[in-house]
């Protein structure tokens, strides 16, 4: 089996609500182990083009294809569990839950157990020897009869979730409610809760809104080691220097519409994007 | 005031979370010890003369059970509404649906005339609120809240107008009588007047009121079980932000759908039990203000806390048996304060939402953590 060097292809897709057309043919693909960056002015249709990816809207027309499956017409979930994980431009976390728990939901994506497994502590799945106790009944018993996938996958996803929590670095705050969590901890909560999902490409919709400097130097960091887990990272953005310093590639939206690809250098002389972000001067029209 | 009034409630709160970090600081077999010590001590409340607190007007041991049952019934609406946040208001109509069952496949008035024993009625009326929950579910789920609330409602209607219009099924207000109940004869010793009746008759609540109690707590252990798991979760995270949590990977609809089957699986379990305790069932018992009862009792305890919404349960059902014993007379005219329950639960309703949205016992509240509560202190 060959790896295709392509993870996600977005192809040709068009959305249009009524007569509002959000999307206009946009083709693009996303290159496994890449950062890479989604520009554009406001209203440009960079979240758009997200929530098309992870199926909050179907497209018009075209499609979006991951790993070489089709991802459009697949509920949210099951594309979730494809490997798409995602955050939000206006943080949506679940703010009476902890912040281990908002993790733990995140590893539920990848769990088997439901309400009777829960209740009645079936199957039984074979112990793992270094997560029991050292010694006594319980891990004789454990041993003998198994524990019950219930108990295993809680377990291993506290486990997770903790090391996920101070791989973002807010390990400190896991029994705090999200709500109570400052801005910048629930950015990077978010980050946390969506790489618990265990995917293979992560879409983070503008990290550093509302960032000092100092912050978003802390969050380009955690991006790079995001990506040297060997993850593919898609990064929506308005700050035109930290795109710039991370990102391998550029794809610019302008009015739905791509205007330009290629790697930030390239982008950065491209006419099409200064006169996007910077307007074309009059005498020049 | 307000703020005066805020403040004592914080303390107040303050007060039961040092209670209950201390109550975890404990050693796992002294809590163990006290948990047995409290069980044997509910289920020898009946006899226990405890003064001010027995009620006088009605046998106590059967506002105990009646107690007892609505405990149940806010254990199951706990899951429906507490966790998974879908505001049932139509909880009365899985009730009756269990109640119904119990009738129908036990009296030999009913129709069906199968004749069942109480013990087989049981697991037949649980498995069909089960499906009556899954049915409501499958096209109404779809709905979000105020929405939901309304077809839930009409639900709750829908059974109660079968149940009195149902004439060939339910024989309507006149009901259906000689419902079945559990075998088993009072031994020598506990009762010299009981000694050879049947321990579920008519005489006496006691035998009910413990049979309650031990399905009551098989229950929240089975609540416990299920809320502190995947499930537990996923059902928090659709009620926090539905949208996000299918993006998490939940599958918001198929959790949905297993929280309205347990909740109506234990809203049918109650119902059977309380068919089972009348002997008799007729539309009359299923009024819609039973049900906004339900929900006002989940609400003013604490919604998603077991401790507070039987907290909540016992306020809404014991009151109105307490309030009994203290009735005035003014010119003559006898005053009954529980002809005022409802304005009394209204304005507590109206009380509690303003100042306590959580619900008397709010979930999880640990000195551990920064309450959310004293941060919206800011003076208005």
């Amino acid at each position: 089996m060959t790896m295709s060097d392509t993870l996600l292809k977005v192809d040709n897709v068009t959305l249009r609500f009524g007569g509002v057309t959000a999307l206009d043919g946009v083709d693009f693909e996303v290159r496994r182990g890449e950062i890479l960056g989604l520009i554009g002015p406001n209203g440009a249709g960079k979240t758009t083009c997200f929530n098309v990816m992870t199926g909050v809207f179907k497209p018009t027309a075209g499609e979006v294809t991951f790993d070489g499956e089709r991802v459009s017409g697949r509920a949210k979930y099951a594309i979730t569990r494809l490997g798409i994980a995602r955050t939000f431009q206006n943080i949506r976390l679940f703010p009476e839950m902890t912040a281990l728990e908002n993790v733990l939901v995140g590893t539920d994506a990848r769990h088997k157990t439901s309400v009777v497994g829960a209740l009645f502590r079936l199957p039984r799945v074979k112990a793992e020897a270094h997560t029991l106790p050292e010694s006594g009944w319980r891990r004789t018993f454990a041993l003998t009869f198994g524990v019950s996938r219930h108990i295993a996958e809680e377990r291993a996803a506290r486990a997770k979730a903790l090391d996920l929590l101070s791989f973002v670095g807010i390990e400190g705050h896991a029994d705090a409610q999200a709500k109570n969590l400052s801005y910048g901890d629930q950015r990077r909560l978010e980050i946390a809760r969506a790489l618990a999902t265990e995917p293979k490409l992560l879409c983070l919709d503008e990290p550093a809104a509302g960032f000092n400097p100092a912050e978003k130097a802390r969050l380009l960091e955690l991006i790079r080691k995001i990506r040297d887990l060997g993850l593919t990272v898609l990064l929506i953005e308005h700050d035109m220097r930290l795109v710039m310093g991370v990102t391998d590639r550029l794809v610019v939206l302008e009015f739905g519409k791509k205007i330009a690809e290629g790697s930030p250098a390239e982008v950065r002389e491209n006419p099409k994007v200064i006169a996007a972000y910077l307007g074309v001067p009059q005498d020049a029209a | 005031m307000m703020s005066k009034l805020r403040a004592l409630d914080n303390r107040r709160l303050g007060f039961l979370s040092g209670i209950g970090d201390r109550w975890h600081a404990l050693p796992k077999p002294w809590r163990i010890a006290f948990g047995l010590a409290f069980v044997v001590f509910l289920f020898a409340l009946p006899r226990i003369n405890i003064p001010f607190f027995r009620t006088v007007e009605t046998d106590f041991t059967t506002v105990l059970w009646t107690v007892a049952i609505y405990v149940l019934v806010a254990v199951g609406l706990n899951v429906v509404i507490g966790l998974a946040g879908l505001l049932d208001l139509g909880y009365i109509g899985f009730f009756a649906v269990g109640a119904y069952s119990v009738a129908l496949f036990g009296s030999p008035q009913s129709v069906l005339a199968t004749k069942y024993p109480w013990l087989v009625c049981v697991p037949i009326a649980i498995a069909l609120t089960m499906l009556s929950g899954v049915l409501l579910g499958w096209p109404t789920l779809r709905v979000r809240g105020d929405y939901l609330a309304i077809v839930t409602l009409g639900f709750g209607e829908l059974i109660r107008l079968i149940a009195e219009k149902g004439d060939a099924l339910t024989n309507g207000p006149r009901g259906i009588a000689e419902i079945p109940y559990p075998p088993g004869k009072w031994p020598a010793g506990v009762n010299s007047e009981w000694t050879g009746l049947d321990m579920f008759g008519p005489v006496t609540s006691l035998g009910w009121y413990w049979l309650t109690l031990v399905l009551v707590i098989v229950c929240m252990w089975a609540a416990r079980r299920i809320e502190h798991s995947r499930v537990g979760r996923a059902w928090l995270a659709i009620r926090e932000d539905e949208d996000a949590a299918e993006i998490m990977g939940v599958q918001a609809f198929r959790f949905k759908l297993w929280a309205f089957a347990i909740g109506a699986a234990l809203g049918g379990l109650s119902g059977a039990i309380f068919a089972g305790k009348q002997n008799f069932m007729s539309s009359g018992s299923f009024e819609l203000m039973t049900s906004i009862l339900f929900v006002a009792m989940v609400v003013i305890g604490g919604s998603g806390n077991l401790a507070g919404v039987t907290l909540g349960a016992i306020l809404v059902w014991y009151l109105p048996f307490k309030l009994q014993d203290f009735n005035i007379t003014i010119d003559g005219e006898r005053i009954n304060f529980t002809e005022y329950r409802l304005l009394l639960f209204g304005l507590a309703l109206i009380v509690i939402m303003t100042f306590r949205p959580q619900g008397l016992l709010p979930k999880r509240y640990r000195s551990s953590q920064p309450p959310a509560a004293a941060k919206e202190e800011v003076p208005v």
